[in-house]
Protein backbone atom coordinates (compact mmCIF):
# COMPACT_ATOMS: atom_id res chain seq x y z
CA UNK A 1 0.00 0.00 0.00
CA UNK A 2 2.72 2.46 0.93
CA UNK A 3 4.54 3.94 -2.01
CA UNK A 4 8.29 4.14 -1.85
CA UNK A 5 8.71 7.89 -1.53
CA UNK A 6 11.06 9.78 0.74
CA UNK A 7 10.24 12.82 2.82
CA UNK A 8 12.35 14.81 0.39
CA UNK A 9 10.38 13.76 -2.65
CA UNK A 10 7.12 14.31 -0.83
CA UNK A 11 8.06 17.89 0.06
CA UNK A 12 9.58 18.71 -3.33
CA UNK A 13 6.12 19.49 -4.70
CA UNK A 14 5.16 23.09 -3.80
CA UNK A 15 1.50 22.28 -3.20
CA UNK A 16 2.39 19.35 -0.96
CA UNK A 17 4.85 21.54 0.92
CA UNK A 18 2.10 24.10 1.42
CA UNK A 19 -0.30 21.41 2.64
CA UNK A 20 2.36 20.02 4.96
CA UNK A 21 3.08 23.45 6.43
CA UNK A 22 -0.62 24.07 7.01
CA UNK A 23 -1.13 20.71 8.65
CA UNK A 24 2.02 21.25 10.75
CA UNK A 25 0.68 24.60 11.90
CA UNK A 26 -2.79 23.27 12.67
CA UNK A 27 -4.37 19.81 12.40
CA UNK A 28 -6.94 20.03 9.61
CA UNK A 29 -9.48 18.07 7.61
CA UNK A 30 -9.37 17.68 3.84
CA UNK A 31 -12.20 20.18 3.50
CA UNK A 32 -10.46 22.80 5.60
CA UNK A 33 -7.28 22.43 3.57
CA UNK A 34 -9.10 22.55 0.23
CA UNK A 35 -10.99 25.69 1.27
CA UNK A 36 -7.74 27.60 1.68
CA UNK A 37 -5.98 26.32 -1.43
CA UNK A 38 -6.58 26.64 -5.17
CA UNK A 39 -6.83 22.87 -5.58
CA UNK A 40 -9.74 20.43 -5.43
CA UNK A 41 -10.57 18.19 -2.51
CA UNK A 42 -9.57 15.05 -4.42
CA UNK A 43 -6.22 16.67 -5.20
CA UNK A 44 -5.71 17.55 -1.54
CA UNK A 45 -6.58 13.96 -0.61
CA UNK A 46 -4.02 12.66 -3.08
CA UNK A 47 -1.31 14.96 -1.70
CA UNK A 48 -2.16 13.91 1.84
CA UNK A 49 -1.83 10.27 0.86
CA UNK A 50 1.70 10.91 -0.43
CA UNK A 51 2.61 12.83 2.72
CA UNK A 52 1.18 10.03 4.82
CA UNK A 53 3.13 7.37 2.95
CA UNK A 54 6.29 9.44 3.54
CA UNK A 55 5.35 9.49 7.23
CA UNK A 56 5.23 13.26 7.27
CA UNK A 57 1.58 13.41 8.27
CA UNK A 58 -0.67 11.12 10.27
CA UNK A 59 -4.46 11.03 10.34
CA UNK A 60 -7.09 10.14 12.86
CA UNK A 61 -10.87 10.03 13.00
CA UNK A 62 -12.41 12.80 15.11
CA UNK A 63 -16.14 12.19 15.18
CA UNK A 64 -17.22 12.01 11.56
CA UNK A 65 -14.16 13.88 10.32
CA UNK A 66 -10.70 12.67 9.45
CA UNK A 67 -8.11 15.09 10.78
CA UNK A 68 -4.57 15.25 9.48
CA UNK A 69 -1.65 16.36 11.61
CA UNK A 70 2.12 16.44 11.17
CA UNK A 71 3.68 13.11 12.09
CA UNK A 72 6.03 13.91 14.98
CA UNK A 73 8.53 11.34 13.68
CA UNK A 74 8.88 13.12 10.34
CA UNK A 75 11.45 15.75 11.21
CA UNK A 76 12.28 14.41 14.64
CA UNK A 77 15.93 13.74 13.99
CA UNK A 78 16.70 17.16 12.56
CA UNK A 79 14.82 18.79 15.41
CA UNK A 80 16.64 16.74 18.01
CA UNK A 81 19.98 17.59 16.48
CA UNK A 82 19.32 21.33 16.26
CA UNK A 83 17.71 21.40 19.68
CA UNK A 84 20.93 20.03 21.17
CA UNK A 85 23.05 22.32 19.01
CA UNK A 86 21.20 25.43 20.15
CA UNK A 87 21.06 24.41 23.76
CA UNK A 88 24.78 23.87 23.82
CA UNK A 89 25.39 27.10 21.94
CA UNK A 90 23.11 29.17 24.20
CA UNK A 91 24.76 27.65 27.24
CA UNK A 92 28.14 28.78 25.96
CA UNK A 93 26.69 32.12 24.86
CA UNK A 94 25.25 32.87 28.30
CA UNK A 95 28.59 32.11 29.95
CA UNK A 96 30.46 34.41 27.55
CA UNK A 97 27.90 37.22 27.87
CA UNK A 98 28.10 37.07 31.66
CA UNK A 99 31.91 36.90 31.76
CA UNK A 100 32.37 39.80 29.36
CA UNK A 101 29.87 41.90 31.28
CA UNK A 102 31.61 41.31 34.60
CA UNK A 103 35.00 42.05 33.03
CA UNK A 104 33.87 45.17 31.21
CA UNK A 105 30.46 46.34 32.37
CA UNK A 106 28.76 48.51 29.80
CA UNK A 107 28.32 52.13 30.89
CA UNK A 108 24.58 52.27 31.47
CA UNK B 1 22.75 31.87 34.07
CA UNK B 2 19.85 29.49 33.72
CA UNK B 3 20.49 26.30 31.82
CA UNK B 4 18.85 26.52 28.39
CA UNK B 5 15.43 24.98 28.31
CA UNK B 6 12.96 24.01 25.69
CA UNK B 7 9.78 25.96 26.30
CA UNK B 8 7.02 23.52 27.16
CA UNK B 9 4.49 24.09 24.45
CA UNK B 10 2.55 22.22 21.80
CA UNK B 11 5.63 22.07 19.64
CA UNK B 12 5.51 23.05 16.00
CA UNK B 13 7.11 20.01 14.38
CA UNK B 14 8.93 22.23 11.90
CA UNK B 15 10.76 24.31 14.48
CA UNK B 16 12.84 24.06 17.64
CA UNK B 17 12.72 26.58 20.45
CA UNK B 18 15.27 27.15 23.21
CA UNK B 19 15.39 29.85 25.89
CA UNK B 20 18.00 30.98 28.40
CA UNK B 21 18.20 33.67 31.08
CA UNK B 22 21.49 35.56 31.08
CA UNK B 23 22.74 37.57 34.08
CA UNK B 24 23.66 40.68 32.09
CA UNK B 25 21.75 43.70 30.76
CA UNK B 26 19.78 43.67 27.53
CA UNK B 27 22.06 45.72 25.27
CA UNK B 28 25.17 43.83 26.31
CA UNK B 29 23.49 40.46 25.73
CA UNK B 30 22.26 41.52 22.30
CA UNK B 31 25.72 42.76 21.29
CA UNK B 32 27.50 39.59 22.39
CA UNK B 33 24.98 37.44 20.55
CA UNK B 34 25.04 39.36 17.30
CA UNK B 35 28.52 40.83 17.01
CA UNK B 36 30.64 38.31 18.89
CA UNK B 37 29.14 35.10 17.62
CA UNK B 38 32.59 33.56 17.25
CA UNK B 39 33.12 33.88 21.01
CA UNK B 40 30.35 31.43 21.83
CA UNK B 41 29.52 29.40 18.73
CA UNK B 42 30.37 25.71 18.98
CA UNK B 43 33.78 25.37 17.23
CA UNK B 44 32.82 21.88 16.05
CA UNK B 45 30.17 23.49 13.89
CA UNK B 46 31.98 26.16 12.00
CA UNK B 47 31.60 26.13 8.25
CA UNK B 48 35.35 26.35 7.67
CA UNK B 49 37.95 23.88 8.89
CA UNK B 50 39.44 26.63 11.03
CA UNK B 51 37.38 29.76 11.62
CA UNK B 52 39.21 32.81 12.95
CA UNK B 53 36.15 35.02 13.22
CA UNK B 54 32.51 35.46 12.35
CA UNK B 55 31.58 38.63 10.53
CA UNK B 56 27.96 39.71 10.97
CA UNK B 57 26.90 42.73 8.93
CA UNK B 58 24.54 44.43 11.38
CA UNK B 59 21.75 45.42 9.03
CA UNK B 60 18.84 43.75 7.24
CA UNK B 61 20.22 42.19 4.09
CA UNK B 62 23.69 41.88 5.58
CA UNK B 63 25.52 38.58 5.59
CA UNK B 64 26.98 36.26 8.18
CA UNK B 65 30.38 34.94 7.15
CA UNK B 66 32.96 32.63 8.65
CA UNK B 67 36.45 33.98 7.98
CA UNK B 68 39.44 31.66 8.20
CA UNK B 69 42.99 32.48 9.35
CA UNK B 70 44.19 32.90 5.75
CA UNK B 71 41.24 35.11 4.86
CA UNK B 72 39.09 32.39 3.28
CA UNK B 73 35.41 33.19 3.60
CA UNK B 74 32.22 31.19 3.82
CA UNK B 75 28.93 33.11 3.88
CA UNK B 76 26.14 30.96 5.30
CA UNK B 77 23.48 33.37 6.50
CA UNK B 78 21.54 36.50 5.64
CA UNK B 79 20.40 38.97 8.27
CA UNK B 80 16.59 39.15 8.23
CA UNK B 81 16.01 41.31 11.31
CA UNK B 82 18.46 43.53 13.15
CA UNK B 83 16.55 45.49 15.76
CA UNK B 84 18.90 46.32 18.64
CA UNK B 85 18.35 45.32 21.39
CA UNK B 86 15.07 43.43 20.96
CA UNK B 87 15.31 41.13 17.97
CA UNK B 88 17.73 39.44 15.60
CA UNK B 89 16.93 36.98 12.86
CA UNK B 90 18.95 35.34 10.15
CA UNK B 91 18.57 32.75 7.47
CA UNK B 92 20.20 29.39 8.01
CA UNK B 93 21.73 28.66 4.62
CA UNK B 94 23.21 25.43 5.90
CA UNK B 95 22.08 22.00 4.80
CA UNK B 96 21.77 19.16 7.30
CA UNK B 97 25.05 17.90 5.82
CA UNK B 98 26.54 21.10 7.25
CA UNK B 99 27.28 22.53 3.80
CA UNK B 100 26.22 25.90 2.39
CA UNK B 101 22.72 25.78 0.93
CA UNK B 102 22.46 28.06 -2.10
CA UNK B 103 18.70 27.66 -2.72
CA UNK B 104 16.83 30.12 -0.45
CA UNK B 105 13.75 27.87 -0.65
CA UNK B 106 15.74 25.20 1.15
CA UNK B 107 16.96 27.46 3.95
CA UNK B 108 15.45 27.71 7.40
CA UNK B 109 15.37 30.75 9.69
CA UNK B 110 16.64 31.51 13.18
CA UNK B 111 14.66 34.11 15.13
CA UNK B 112 16.08 35.40 18.39
CA UNK B 113 14.30 37.73 20.79
CA UNK B 114 15.79 39.53 23.77
CA UNK B 115 13.75 40.76 26.72
CA UNK B 116 14.75 42.31 30.03
CA UNK B 117 13.54 40.18 32.94
CA UNK B 118 14.95 42.84 35.27
CA UNK B 119 17.78 45.40 35.06
CA UNK B 120 20.46 42.74 35.27
CA UNK B 121 18.84 39.74 33.62
CA UNK B 122 17.95 39.15 29.99
CA UNK B 123 15.87 36.34 28.58
CA UNK B 124 16.99 35.09 25.19
CA UNK B 125 14.48 33.02 23.23
CA UNK B 126 15.64 31.35 20.06
CA UNK B 127 13.40 29.68 17.51
CA UNK B 128 14.81 27.81 14.56
CA UNK B 129 11.87 27.77 12.14
CA UNK B 130 10.84 26.10 8.88
CA UNK B 131 13.06 23.07 9.28
CA UNK B 132 10.92 21.20 6.77
CA UNK B 133 12.45 23.38 4.06
CA UNK B 134 15.60 21.27 4.36
CA UNK B 135 13.75 18.48 2.60
CA UNK B 136 16.59 16.91 0.70
CA UNK B 137 19.05 17.20 3.50
CA UNK B 138 16.61 15.67 5.90
CA UNK B 139 16.43 12.53 3.75
CA UNK B 140 20.20 12.46 3.32
CA UNK B 141 20.65 12.89 7.04
CA UNK B 142 18.39 9.96 7.74
CA UNK B 143 20.44 7.82 5.36
CA UNK B 144 23.75 8.86 6.88
CA UNK B 145 22.84 8.13 10.47
CA UNK B 146 24.60 4.78 10.45
CA UNK B 147 27.89 6.09 9.06
CA UNK B 148 30.81 6.83 11.42
CA UNK B 149 30.67 10.57 10.71
CA UNK B 150 26.93 10.66 10.24
CA UNK B 151 24.31 12.47 12.19
CA UNK B 152 23.93 9.68 14.69
CA UNK B 153 27.48 9.90 15.99
CA UNK B 154 27.45 13.68 15.84
CA UNK B 155 24.22 13.75 17.79
CA UNK B 156 25.58 11.37 20.39
CA UNK B 157 28.73 13.46 20.77
CA UNK B 158 26.64 16.58 21.22
CA UNK B 159 24.41 14.85 23.74
CA UNK B 160 27.44 13.80 25.75
CA UNK B 161 28.76 17.33 26.01
CA UNK B 162 25.45 19.17 26.35
CA UNK B 163 24.36 19.98 29.85
CA UNK B 164 21.41 17.97 31.01
CA UNK B 165 18.55 20.44 30.86
CA UNK B 166 16.13 20.97 33.69
CA UNK B 167 12.67 21.23 32.16
CA UNK B 168 10.85 24.35 33.26
CA UNK B 169 7.31 25.14 32.24
CA UNK B 170 7.50 28.72 31.10
CA UNK B 171 4.27 30.04 29.64
CA UNK B 172 5.69 33.45 28.97
CA UNK B 173 8.35 32.01 26.70
CA UNK B 174 5.98 29.53 25.14
CA UNK B 175 3.67 32.30 24.03
CA UNK B 176 6.34 34.44 22.47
Amino acid sequence: MATDISGFAALADPTRREIYERVAARPSSVGELAAGLPVSRPAVSQHLRVLKDARLVADEAVGTRRVYRADPEGLAMLREYLDLFWRRSLDSFAAVAEETFHDHPDPT
Amino acid sequence: MTTPTRPETAADPTSVSVAVDVAAPLEHVFDVFTLRMDSWWDPDHHMLEDTAEFVVEPWVGGTITDVGPAGERCTWGRVLVFDRPAAFAFSWDISPRWEVETDPARCSEVHVSFAAVDAGTTRVTLEHRHLDRHGEGWAAMRDSVGSPDGWGSNLRRMAETARIPVPIVDREVAES
